[in-house]
């Protein structure tokens, strides 16, 4: 590491320490989640002070400009922030739809008009984003979504409905893929739309989960009057937009989770307060082989996570250096797939482990258990990822 | 950045590719089988490794190695694995070199180790006695005498004991069979009166040994570790050993995936690729996912042991769990996506699948580990 960045590192360790405080060091625990917006929650007031002070630095947006209120890091940079920040044990300040998927894609695509109107109030938290891509009757074939916006004069006119648009009920604001030409092939004809969900004619409403949780909503489009200037990209750009912001985010490995799991109970332990049996082997031979397969399976996807984090690393640094970049390491896709098939295997086993309790109606675990068979659907279903890797990786023909 | 290679490692991954492609393809596991050999490596192939300085890779310069690491040996390990090499690293070098290393005086290292850095030394560890791997259940016995001991029993699955210079002999000098406490292991010549052997053909045609003891006598110095308390140096040989197997494993499964991913790409049926079948992506993906994670598992393994890190046995139980599982599960899939060709002998694919077999049942197969890996979680 060159001096420089040894400074930067110093620089950044002394300011944690100084801004980071005490309390938002600590686990975090279900609900503990910061996610900004007009409607903010904060479940501590270290939370919002944590978030401000990260925020007035750059920091929830590193590599962003500093104009559009990032902090204007190198990726190298941004890495050692990251490693610093996960090293003190401090809690992300900000979890942004915004920052993470619409920023870098507004920096792209976006106007000069849109990235001042946009980007620093996502990188303050003032803004809360949600993605409104699904449809009824475009699921894993979303290039068949139809909701309409006809240009009328200056603004679009937008019709149809959304699904499954994550927490479009807390949102303030909605990036939306629509039918902007329905003439041309599907593919094309569709646009990226900004959409201010207070706008008249927006209608949001929960859908109700086998979990008896609602993170998702229908959200309906009844004559919406769009200013056109919220288009990003051309009229007829969307998919290529939409299509930038998803390898944006497979390609940023830290959205992904690297250690879903750590703050939950030890599977053994859970096994051995529900089978009982007091230390030596647990009595039951076969939960106690599916807890060795779990933990083993969970060891597995966290050294596979690590050696995606460093490939990527010394490709960025390689080249930075002007080397030749390192091979690519496991694909992001590779990380999706396995993780959100452990976590489902994971919750399964918790609820197998407990027993009659997990039958409660309330129990967290049974909940936890419901919400986990949605992790294989959400954003790509496994099978979509498959056909991604053999595609993508593994050039198998169509 | 124990995942991402050095530029040195690099060269040495390199230099055994390029090595294991023009001197060792299948091919010649192949010819080694189809000509009887009776050694079941090839002795002048052999000669040439360790002039690689593949034999004493881990070996400190002072007894003729590189100085170097596990990170580096797996790679080795690996590339051999690609072309199923057989050859003595198993036996000599992840097993009989870490028994001396680790557990040899300075006059049994100053004999044996340069002797096997120069590949003129090959040793075998005789262990296994029962029908699976069963690391404790020792019933060998090892009977004081008056300057020595004298050993008695039967060894299964001696992996090179047919050819093996030195034995390295795990026997029993107290307690009862499936006592962890109570083992020794001694340093026996493998022309030691009492000791006899006989050449066992394995399915993946690589060389082992019956061999009995019939009151082969030893002396005390002839002892490797310490009396009775010998399962902490076998425990610590065989972490490192099979660490070592699940690189060449790994090495092995990659191979057979590439080769079907290619098969997919060119055979066709109803006039199409019949990688175009989801049936059959679907399944290539998984078999993606499994490669990768294993990839980690193992070098991460192989970082542990380099930095003798105390979960190292966690780490061991865990490569060759995952390693196991997915060169079993690639194998036979690699044979069903081949289809009628998969079954024949003209094709490598069936050579993968049987040594899969054998490396699973070597050092014990995925449960085995699963279950070493829970008991030294505490559960």
């Amino acid at each position: 590491m060159t001096d420089d960045l040894e400074r930067f590192r110093r620089e950044i360790r002394s300011w944690i320490e100084e801004s980071c405080p005490p309390s938002m060091r600590l686990p975090m625990a279900e609900g503990d989640e910061v996610w900004g917006g007009r409607r903010a929650v904060f479940p501590h007031p270290d939370a919002r002070v944590w978030l401000e002070r990260m925020a007035l630095r750059g920091f929830t947006a590193p590599t962003w400009p500093k104009e559009y209120g990032g902090a204007g890091l190198s990726t190298v940079e941004a890495a050692i922030l990251e490693a610093e920040l996960r090293d003190a044990g401090c809690r992300p300040a900000l979890r942004s739809l915004g920052v993470w998927m619409l920023g870098p894609v507004i920096l792209r695509f976006g106007t000069e008009e849109q990235k001042r109107e946009h980007l620093a109030r996502i990188a303050r938290g003032e803004i809360r984003w949600c993605q409104g891509y699904s449809e009824p009757g475009a699921g894993s074939d979303l290039a068949s979504l139809g909701t309409r916006a006809v240009l009328e004069g200056d603004h679009y006119v937008v019709n149809g409905q959304k699904t499954w648009t994550s927490h479009a009920d807390e949102a303030d604001w909605m990036f939306c893929l629509v039918r902007t030409d329905p003439a041309v092939p599907r593919h094309e004809g569709i646009g990226f739309l900004l959409v201010d969900l207070a706008s008249p004619g927006v209608r949001v409403r929960p859908i109700k989960l086998i979990s008896g949780l609602s993170p998702f909503c229908e959200t309906f489009f009844d004559d919406v009057r769009v200013p056109a200037r919220n288009l990003v990209g051309a009229p007829n750009q969307g998919w290529t937009v939409a299509k930038a912001l998803l390898e944006h985010e497979r390609s940023s490995i830290g959205s992904l989770r690297s250690s879903a799991f750590s703050a939950e109970e030890p599977l053994q332990d859970l096994a051995r307060r529900s089978l009982g049996g007091e230390g030596g082997t647990l009595p039951d031979p076969i939960l106690r082989d599916r807890v060795t397969q779990a933990n083993l399976d969970e060891l597995a996807y966290q050294l596979t996570f690590r050696r995606a984090a460093e490939t990527a690393a010394a490709r960025k640094s390689a080249v930075t250096m002007g080397e030749t970049p390192k091979p690519p390491g496991p694909e992001s896709s590779v990380l999706k797939l396995c993780g959100m098939e452990l976590n489902k295997r994971r919750k399964e086993l918790r609820v197998v482990l407990a027993g009659f309790p997990a039958l409660a109606a309330e129990d967290p675990r049974a909940r936890e258990w419901l919400r986990s068979r949605a992790n294989s659907i959400e954003g790509g279903t496994t099978e979509i990822q498959l056909n991604i890797i053999a595609k993508r990786i593994l050039g198998l023909p169509d | 950045m124990a995942f991402v290679l050095t530029p040195e490692q690099e060269s040495i991954r390199d230099t055994a590719r390029r090595f294991v492609h023009e001197r060792t393809p299948v091919a010649h596991l192949r010819h080694l089988r189809d000509t009887g050999d009776p050694t079941g490596f090839d002795r002048e192939v052999w000669s040439e490794m360790a002039a690689l300085g593949f034999a004493g890779i881990t070996l400190p310069a002072e007894h003729g190695g590189a100085g170097l690491g596990y990170a580096e040996l797996g790679l080795v390990l690996e590339a051999c694995g690609r072309s199923l090499v057989p050859s003595p690293l198993v036996a000599t070098v992840l097993l009989g070199a870490s028994a001396v290393a680790l557990g040899g005086t300075l006059a049994h290292k100053d004999e044996v180790l340069p002797a096997i850095a120069g590949g003129e030394r090959l040793l075998a560890l005789a262990h296994e006695e029962g029908s699976r791997h069963a690391r404790y259940r020792i019933r060998t016995t090892a009977a004081r005498t008056t300057d020595g001991y004298r050993l008695s029993g039967e060894k299964v699955l001696v992996l090179d004991g047919h050819v093996a210079d030195t034995l390295v002999v795990v026997a029993r000098t107290s307690g009862a069979a499936g006592d962890r406490e109570g083992i020794t292991l001694f340093l026996v010549p493998a022309s030691a009166p009492g000791v006899s052997r006989e050449r066992t053909l394995l399915v993946d045609s690589r060389g082992a040994a019956r061999v009995r003891f019939d009151g082969t006598a030893v002396r005390c110095a002839d002892v490797l570790g310490e009396v009775d308390h010998g399962s902490d140096l076998l425990d610590a040989v065989l972490d490192r050993a099979t660490v070592g197997l699940a690189s060449e494993m790994l090495g092995g499964l990659a191979e057979v995936f590439d080769r079907t991913v290619d098969y997919l790409k060119v055979r066709r049926q109803f006039g199409v690729a019949i990688g175009s079948f989801q049936a059959l992506k679907h399944r290539a993906a998984q078999m993606f996912c499994e490669v990768e994670l294993t990839r980690s598992v193992v070098m991460d393994a192989l970082g542990a042991v380099d930095e003798a890190r105390a979960e190292l046995p966690l780490r061991a139980c865990a490569a060759k769990a995952r390693a196991t599982d997915a060169f079993l599960l690639i194998t036979a899939e690699a044979v069903q996506m081949h289809g009628g060709v998969g079954v024949t002998d003209e094709l490598d694919i069936g050579l993968f699948l049987k040594r899969a077999r054998a490396a699973e049942m070597t050092f014990g197969g995925a449960a085995y580990h699963r279950d070493r890996f829970a008991r030294l979680s505490g559960y």
